[in-house]
């Protein structure tokens, strides 16, 4: 029965449902303070500080993307801030349509942008954009279109390591390069802004803004759901495998290159929910979000998380976002050296990151001794019989 | 769901058996392969057959690992044809489908799936579908859990189930390997120089099992230790320069005046 309880059934479970726990009291605590306590008060949350959260658990959504294809299946993409980016697209065409005739130019029919560039009517791919449907269908069919034709290609061809990283590197980049065309059709380089509403509620309303948080939070919540079962299912110990000894995981029968598109997409996916719900949070989408900084700096919050735990990206993305708000608005121009400086210093200190804090921690307070059974974190559960 | 014969991305139905009526699991014909003009094969013949149990020995540089690369689809050959029983024809397959086809593979540096424990590596090498959805929603039947705790104990490391394979040590990797193998229960069996790195004990025990492996398997074993070789094989080929230079018992092939002068007048020294 002790064998039981300590199990690493139980112990795998947790890690679940302890990120759950502290994504809904902290969910909780902010929306109670944000909605209950006035101005002033010690406990009031802002409306600008909900914002920012929301913002914060957008990051650990696309944190976690990242996470799945880097720390699982050793895909190291510097690109996917580009399927973030069409997701927020997506969304972003959507919210340009439900302006309505309230832009600048009292348009009923076109985007400003388009007005502006004397257009006359609706390019064919902004068909249907005004229904909620097909946005939400193209958050996920565009980063996930992408992800499988570029998947598809470049594993097939067995690119990997440096060179695949390089490939994303450019995708990103010949994207950032068309989007800032004025012939896209989406905006040029200023992208698409000045949303009005969101399903019919005003984007500018602080109610609206805390409703964003909460749905972050529970997109969130169900991609880490999604995401843990993913890894702890034996589809995750192929891709693990993948990772280790790709040509081994082919001998014993397997199509590694199958399974690396699958996880890209699914990933991807999961990047472009990310930047749909960032969009209506931040005001603006433009073709600066497909910057390879950008890209960078989501593996970045990974690495100094700890990659290959899922929970570390997320912790590693909310911290590295709010340092980045703190130290920005003290001194703006040394930024990029302390996120360089606390990247050297957690590879050389914490190669595990900062979740490897935690599981040394862990071991501390319950050594782990030679063919215990807990001692390993994704035994499958087998009973025992000896 | 479009099912090919090489079994679409998400389910991987296809069932191949090879057809060994005429007694025969491998048919190595004519084959030939070169790289950068060096003649890593040439023209090399091989039969293997059913439930046999052979020894591949040879120099380095003979063609050894060439010949398993070609057998499991790492390597295309220039010229000739390469078949799994009668009809299977390996040239067209890949490496995954010739594993799924039954054909198992043991590298000479053993590797193993260091980030996962001893059970999860043979779970993985388990016979059965390989697609993706099979394995999202995988749960290990009753019998599949007895097959791997029939493999640990052929292995020895039922102790070790649950400890990561990356901290196992070098023979008790070997072991693993082979047992990953098992779990696959190919038809036929490669196994590249396994005894590497092992004790004398181990050595013995890796011999008494790929003895016992035979009749059920066919299993083809590369090895240099020729002590090893001796106490396993019954009959033994003898590679040269990517062809086979002799063929027979291993007094037969010791006894042969040309292998005497390539290949053990140099070992015995």
């Amino acid at each position: 029965m002790d064998t039981l309880l300590n199990s690493p059934m139980i112990k795998k479970m947790s890690s679940l449902h302890v990120v759950i726990a502290i994504l809904f009291i902290s969910t909780l605590y902010v929306t109670v303070c944000n909605l209950f306590f006035a101005e002033g008060s010690a406990l009031h949350v802002s409306d600008y500080t909900v914002s920012l959260l929301g913002k914060y658990l957008c990051y650990a959504l696309l944190a976690l993307a990242v996470d799945l294809v880097w720390g699982y299946c050793g895909i190291l993409s510097l690109g996917h801030g580009a399927f973030f980016a069409l997701g927020g697209y997506a969304m972003g065409m959507y919210l340009m349509r439900q302006i309505g005739d309230r832009g600048v130019y009292g348009n009923p029919e076109l985007p400003d942008f388009m007005v502006f560039l004397n257009w006359t009517e609706i390019p064919w791919y902004w068909a249907g954009s005004d229904n909620a449907l097909v946005m939400i269908l193209l958050v996920f069919a565009g980063p996930g279109l992408l992800a499988y034709i570029f998947g598809t290609l470049a594993f097939r061809s067995r690119v990997s390591g440096v060179y695949l990283s390089i490939m994303t590197q450019a995708m990103t980049y010949a994207l950032l390069l068309s989007f800032f065309r004025n012939e896209m059709g989406f905006g040029g380089n200023n992208g698409l802004t000045d949303f009005k509403e969101l399903f019919g509620f005003s984007l500018q309303s602080p109610t609206t803004k805390l409703a964003l948080f909460v749905a972050t939070a529970v997109v969130l919540a169900i991609g880490y759901g999604i995401s843990h079962f993913i890894v702890n299912s034996k589809m995750g110990r192929v891709v693990t495998a993948i990772r280790d000894s790709e040509s081994r995981v082919r001998f014993v029968g397997y199509k590694p290159e199958h399974y690396k598109v699958w996880i890209f997409v699914v990933s991807a996916m999961l990047a472009g929910v990310a930047g749909a719900l960032y969009v209506p949070q931040v005001g603006i989408i433009n073709p600066g979000e497909f910057s390879p900084l950008n890209s960078i700096e989501i593996v970045i919050w990974v690495a100094i998380g700890g990659r290959g735990t899922l929970y570390g990206a997320l912790v590693g993305a909310i911290v590295v976002s709010y340092a980045k708000t703190r130290f920005t608005a003290i001194m703006p121009e040394a930024w990029l050296f302390g996120l360089g400086g606390l990247f050297v210093l957690v590879t050389l200190l914490l190669p595990k990151g900062l979740a490897g804090l935690v599981t040394n921690l862990m071991d501390k307070l319950d050594p782990p001794s030679q063919g215990k059974q807990s001692d390993i974190e994704n035994t499958p559960p087998v009973a025992e019989n000896k | 769901m479009i099912v090919n014969k090489h079994g679409s991305p998400l389910y991987s139905t296809e069932n191949l058996n090879p057809d060994t009526r005429h007694g025969m699991i491998l048919y190595v014909e004519d084959v030939s392969v070169s790289f950068d003009g060096f003649k890593a094969l040439n023209d090399l013949n091989l039969y293997i057959g059913d439930g046999e149990l052979r020894c591949l020995i040879g120099a380095n540089g003979a063609g050894k690992t060439t010949l398993m690369d070609v057998i499991t689809g790492k390597t295309r050959p220039d010229t000739g044809k390469v078949s799994f029983g009668q009809q299977i024809d390996l040239l067209e397959l890949d490496e995954s489908e010739i594993a799924r086809a039954g054909i198992g593979r043991k590298f000479q540096k053993p590797t193993v799936f260091e980030a996962l424990t001893v059970f999860e590596n043979l779970e993985l090498s388990l016979s059965g579908d390989k697609g993706i959805l099979t394995s999202l929603f995988h749960k290990l039947s009753g019998e599949q859990k007895n097959k791997i705790d029939e493999v640990l104990e052929t292995i020895g490391l039922i102790a070790e189930r649950y400890y990561p394979a990356g901290r196992l040590s070098h023979g008790q990797k070997q072991w693993l390997e082979i047992g990953m193998l098992l779990a696959a229960e190919p038809r036929l069996l490669l196994v590249d120089e396994p005894v590497t790195g092992m004790t004398t004990q181990e050595t013995e025990r890796t011999a008494e099992l790929l003895t016992s492996l035979a009749g059920k398997h066919s299993v083809v074993v590369v090895e240099h230790d020729m002590a090893f070789v001796r106490s396993i094989a019954r009959k033994v080929t003898v590679l040269h320069q990517g062809t086979v230079l002799a063929e027979g018992s291993m007094d037969e092939v010791q006894a042969n005046k040309q292998v005497r002068e390539v290949y053990l007048g140099e070992e015995q020294d």
